[in-house]
C-alpha cells in the first residue's frame, strides 16, 4: 500500500515537473483588436503590437530601452554628406512563405510606402527618400533629398518594415514576414495566434506558440488574469486593480514609460477655440496631478508640452500651463466667452473615460460646460480623427517622437503654424545631436506657448504578468509587444 | 365595509417613498455636490463626513445615490407616461372597433413591437442617435406602448358587453364618448397597477442601460453607471457596487410589492373573494 502510495506520488511529481519543463507557449492580453494586420497599411497600435517583431521585420528596430538596432540590415554606410545610406542585408533571409528575402524586397517595401497613392500611415518618414536602389541581392543604396542622421529610427517603425511583393495582398488578413514567429490563424473578435517559424535567420526564439488575446472591458480582462486564462497583460486596463496584483506573489506588476503624450486634444479651428486665450484659460483649469491620481491611480508622468519626459531633448514647460484657475476665469472673460459649452467626446480606455470626468469637472469650475459623449473606437475614428467634429477630446499619442504631427495642419486638431513647420524642416536636416536638441526644444516650446492642446501626462506602461515569466518589455520605446526574448523561468 | 391594506402594500410603499423621498430632497439638498470631485479624498470609508464613503473620484456615495433616484425615478415616470399616453387610446380605439381592420393593424402592430427583444432595441435607438437621457426614456416609452395598449384593450373588450354599456349605447351615445366616460374609469384600476409593474421594469431598463453607457451620460450620476464604473474595484472597494446594486433591487421590489398590493386592493373580483 505505502509502496503504491509513493508510486503515484512520484508519478504525480514527474508529470508535474514535465508540465513545468513544456511551458513554452504564451497567452498576452491585448485591449484593443487590430483592425488588420499590416503595419504598412493602418494608423492603430494594435497591429504593431500583433507583428511588430514577432512577424514583420525592418532593416532596423528599436531595442527595449529605444536605441537603434540593426535587423534585417546587417549593417549600413552614410556617404559623408549624410545622404546616401548603403545597406548591408543579412543573407539566407526567408519569408515565411519560402520565398528569399533580398534588396528588391527592401526597394518594393520603401518604394510602395512612398508612392503618392499609399495608404501607408506614417508616410512622412519615407518622405526623404529620392531613390531606392538595389545593388546587388544584398546591398540596398538609398539616396536622400536631404542628410538625415535619424533615418535608422525611422526605418526601425512598424510602418516601415520589409514586406514581398508576392504575399503584400493577403498581409491584411494573413501576414507573411521574415520574423522569428508566423501567423497562424486570426479568430476574428477574440485572438490571433502565431507559432515559431523554424526557418528562422536569426536566434531562434524560446516560445513554440503565442496568442493574443483581445480582451476590451477592464473587468474581463482582471478575472482573465486573475484565472490564469491570459499569462501576460502588457498594458493593463484597470489600473485600479495593480495593488492588488502587486500583493498577489502569482504575479508581477511592471510599470515602465510609454511614448503615450496623453493629451486634451483641442480642435484649433472649432469656434472660439481658434481664439488662443480660449485655450491658455482651459490650460490653466487643468490640474494634472488630480488626473494622474483620480483616472489612472497615481500611474503617469505629468507633462507640459507634447514630448516624451524620458528623452533627452525634453524640456519642462509645466510652469507655462500651470494650475491656476482664476488665470482662467480671467482669460475666459478677456475673450468674452464666460459660459462657454464644449463637447467633449472620449474614446474607450479608462484614461479617457475617467480622465474625461475629471477634466470636465475642472471645466466647471472655471465656468466652462462641457458635454461628454462617450464613443467606440470606430466612432472615434471616423468622427473625431478624420471628421473632425469635436470640439475637445482626451488621447494618447502613443508614436515615439510625433511632434512632428504639429506639423500636419490637416491633422485632427487642425493646428496652423508655418513657423512650426519650419521648425520641423530644419529639424529634418540637422544631424548634429546638440542642433537637433535645440531645435526640439524650440519646437516643444512654441506649441506649449500655443496652447495647441491640453498637455496632461505621459501614460504609465503598467503592466501584470506571471511571476514566471521573463523577457517583457518593461518600458514601451514603440508600440510592440516583442516576444522574442521572452521565456518561462522554471 | 372598507377593505384593509395589504401588507405588501404598505411595504412597498414605503420602501418607494423612501426612495421618492430621497430623490425629491436631492433637487434642495445634498450632503456633498455629485459634480465637484475631490481626488484627494477618493475611496474613503463610510465616516461622519461621508455617510456611506466616497467613489473613485471621492465624491459621497450618498449624494451620488440620492441624485440617481432621481434619475432613475424621472427616466421610468416619463417612459411609463409615454407608454401609457400612446398605448391606452390605442387600446381603447381597438377595443371600440373590436374586430374591425383598425383593430387588426394596431394589435398586430403591438405584436410586431413586442417581437422584438426591448433592450437589443433600447440599444439600437441610444446608439443611433446617441446615448443620452431623453433617448433612453423613449427607447424605454416605446416599450411601454403596447403592454398598455393589450392591456386596455382586453380590459375594455371584457367591458363592452356589460349591460350598462349597452343602456349608454341605446342612450345615442357614440364610442369615443362611451371609451371615454364608461370605459376609462372602469379600467383605470388595472391601468394603475400595471402601471406600477412597468414602472419597475422601467427602473430596471434605466439602469441597464446606463450600465452598458447609453443611458444618462455623466457627470449625472445614474445607479447603472455607478454598478458599471465599481466593477473593477469589487474586491477593494465592494461598497461602491454593492450600494447601487442594493439601491436597484429594493425600489424594484418596493414598486412590485407596491403593484401586487394594488392588485389585491383595486381588483373588484379579489376584493370580493377576501370580504
Amino acid at each position: 500500500m505505502l509502496n503504491r502510495l509513493k508510486l503515484a506520488i512520484a508519478a504525480l511529481a514527474l508529470s508535474a515537473s514535465a508540465a513545468l519543463a513544456a511551458k513554452d507557449t504564451i497567452t498576452l492580453g491585448m485591449v484593443l483588436e487590430p483592425p488588420n494586420l499590416d503595419p504598412t497599411a493602418g494608423a492603430a497600435a494594435a497591429i504593431d503590437e500583433v507583428v511588430y517583431a514577432n512577424i514583420f521585420e525592418g532593416l532596423t528596430r528599436f531595442a527595449p530601452d529605444g536605441s537603434i538596432l540593426p535587423a534585417l540590415a546587417e549593417s549600413w554606410e552614410i556617404s559623408d554628406d549624410g545622404k546616401v545610406y548603403t545597406f548591408t542585408l543579412h543573407g539566407g533571409v526567408k519569408f515565411h512563405d519560402g520565398t528569399e528575402m533580398d534588396a528588391t524586397d527592401v526597394k518594393f517595401s520603401l518604394d510602395r510606402a512612398r508612392a503618392p497613392d499609399s495608404t501607408n500611415a506614417q508616410k512622412a518618414l519615407f518622405a526623404g527618400i529620392e531613390s531606392v536602389e538595389a545593388l546587388d541581392p544584398r546591398t540596398v543604396r538609398v539616396t536622400l533629398k536631404n542628410p538625415d542622421g535619424l533615418f535608422p529610427f525611422k526605418m526601425a517603425w512598424g510602418d516601415a518594415v520589409i514586406v514581398a511583393p508576392e504575399s503584400i495582398d493577403k498581409d491584411a488578413t494573413h501576414p507573411i514576414g521574415t520574423g522569428p514567429f508566423r501567423f497562424v490563424k486570426w479568430v476574428k473578435g477574440d485572438r490571433v495566434e502565431i507559432e515559431k517559424n523554424p526557418d528562422y535567420w536569426g536566434t531562434p526564439v524560446k516560445l513554440s506558440h503565442a496568442t493574443f488575446k483581445f480582451i476590451s472591458d477592464p473587468n474581463a480582462a482582471f478575472a482573465a488574469m486573475m484565472a490564469g486564462d491570459v499569462d501576460a497583460f502588457p498594458n493593463f486596463p484597470a489600473p485600479e486593480t495593480l495593488e492588488q496584483f502587486k500583493a498577489d506573489p502569482r504575479f508581477r506588476v511592471i510599470v515602465g514609460s510609454t511614448e503615450g503624450e496623453t493629451i486634451l486634444s483641442t480642435n484649433n479651428k472649432a469656434g472660439p477655440l481658434a481664439d488662443i486665450r480660449v485655450r491658455e484659460a482651459i490650460a490653466h483649469a487643468i490640474n494634472r496631478q488630480e488626473i494622474i491620481d483620480g483616472a489612472m491611480f497615481g500611474y503617469g508622468t505629468p507633462i507640459g508640452t507634447h514630448f516624451a519626459p524620458h528623452n533627452p531633448a525634453y524640456v519642462d514647460l509645466r510652469a507655462l500651463s500651470k494650475y491656476d484657475p482664476e488665470l482662467s476665469k480671467k482669460l475666459l472673460k478677456e475673450a468674452g466667452q464666460e459660459g462657454l459649452r464644449l463637447r467633449l467626446m472620449l474614446p474607450p480606455p479608462t484614461y479617457a473615460r475617467r480622465g474625461g470626468e475629471i477634466v470636465a469637472s475642472q471645466l466647471r469650475a472655471v465656468g466652462i460646460e462641457t458635454e461628454i459623449t462617450n464613443l467606440e473606437w470606430a466612432q472615434w475614428l471616423e468622427q473625431v480623427f478624420k471628421g473632425k467634429d469635436y470640439d475637445l477630446t482626451i488621447v494618447s499619442h502613443t508614436e515615439p517622437m510625433d511632434i512632428g504631427i504639429y506639423a500636419r495642419p490637416d491633422y485632427y486638431f487642425q493646428y496652423d503654424n508655418p513657423a512650426f513647420r519650419d521648425l520641423m524642416d530644419q529639424l529634418n536636416l540637422a544631424t548634429d545631436p546638440t542642433k537637433r536638441a535645440a531645435i526640439l526644444g524650440a519646437a516643444q516650446a512654441m506649441i506649449a506657448r500655443d496652447y495647441v492642446n491640453g498637455y496632461l501626462f505621459q501614460l504609465a506602461k503598467t503592466g501584470v504578468a506571471n511571476a514566471k515569466i521573463r523577457g517583457l518589455w518593461e518600458n514601451a520605446p514603440t508600440q510592440a509587444n516583442d516576444l522574442t526574448g521572452v521565456y518561462w523561468e522554471e | 365595509m372598507r377593505a384593509r391594506l395589504p401588507l405588501q402594500l404598505l411595504i412597498g410603499a414605503a420602501i418607494f417613498a423612501a426612495f421618492a423621498l430621497a430623490a425629491l430632497v436631492s433637487f434642495l439638498w445634498v450632503p456633498h455636490d455629485v459634480t465637484a470631485l475631490n481626488i484627494a479624498a477618493k475611496l474613503a470609508p463610510p465616516s461622519r463626513e461621508y455617510p456611506l464613503g466616497t467613489d473613485h473620484f471621492g465624491r459621497d456615495m450618498l449624494s451620488m445615490l440620492m441624485v440617481g433616484a432621481r434619475t432613475s425615478i424621472a427616466v421610468a415616470i416619463l417612459a411609463v407616461g409615454i407608454g401609457m399616453l400612446a398605448g391606452v387610446p390605442l387600446g381603447l380605439w381597438a377595443a371600440a372597433r373590436r374586430g374591425s381592420l383598425i383593430d387588426e393593424i394596431i394589435m398586430r402592430g403591438n405584436d410586431l413591437v413586442f417581437a422584438f427583444p426591448s433592450l437589443v432595441i433600447a440599444i439600437l435607438i441610444t446608439a443611433v442617435f446617441g446615448p443620452s437621457a431623453t433617448n433612453a426614456i423613449i427607447a424605454i416609452g416605446i416599450f411601454n406602448i403596447p403592454v398598455f395598449a393589450r392591456v386596455s384593450r382586453g380590459a375594455a373588450l371584457s367591458l363592452w358587453t356589460r349591460d350598462f354599456i349597452m343602456a349608454a349605447r341605446v342612450a345615442g351615445k357614440r364610442a369615443f364618448r362611451i371609451s371615454l366616460e364608461h370605459i376609462l374609469p372602469n379600467i383605470a384600476n388595472v391601468l394603475i397597477v400595471q402601471g406600477t409593474i412597468q414602472f419597475s421594469l422601467g427602473i430596471l431598463a434605466e439602469a441597464g442601460l446606463s450600465y452598458v453607457g447609453l443611458g444618462a451620460q455623466p457627470p449625472t450620476p445614474s445607479w447603472g453607471r455607478m454598478l458599471a464604473e465599481a466593477q473593477t474595484m469589487i474586491y477593494t472597494a465592494p461598497r461602491l457596487a454593492i450600494l447601487p446594486g442594493l439601491a436597484i433591487v429594493l425600489a424594484v421590489l418596493g414598486l412590485n410589492l407596491m403593484g401586487d398590493g394594488l392588485r389585491d386592493l383595486l381588483d373588484p373580483r379579489l376584493r370580493r373573494a377576501r370580504q
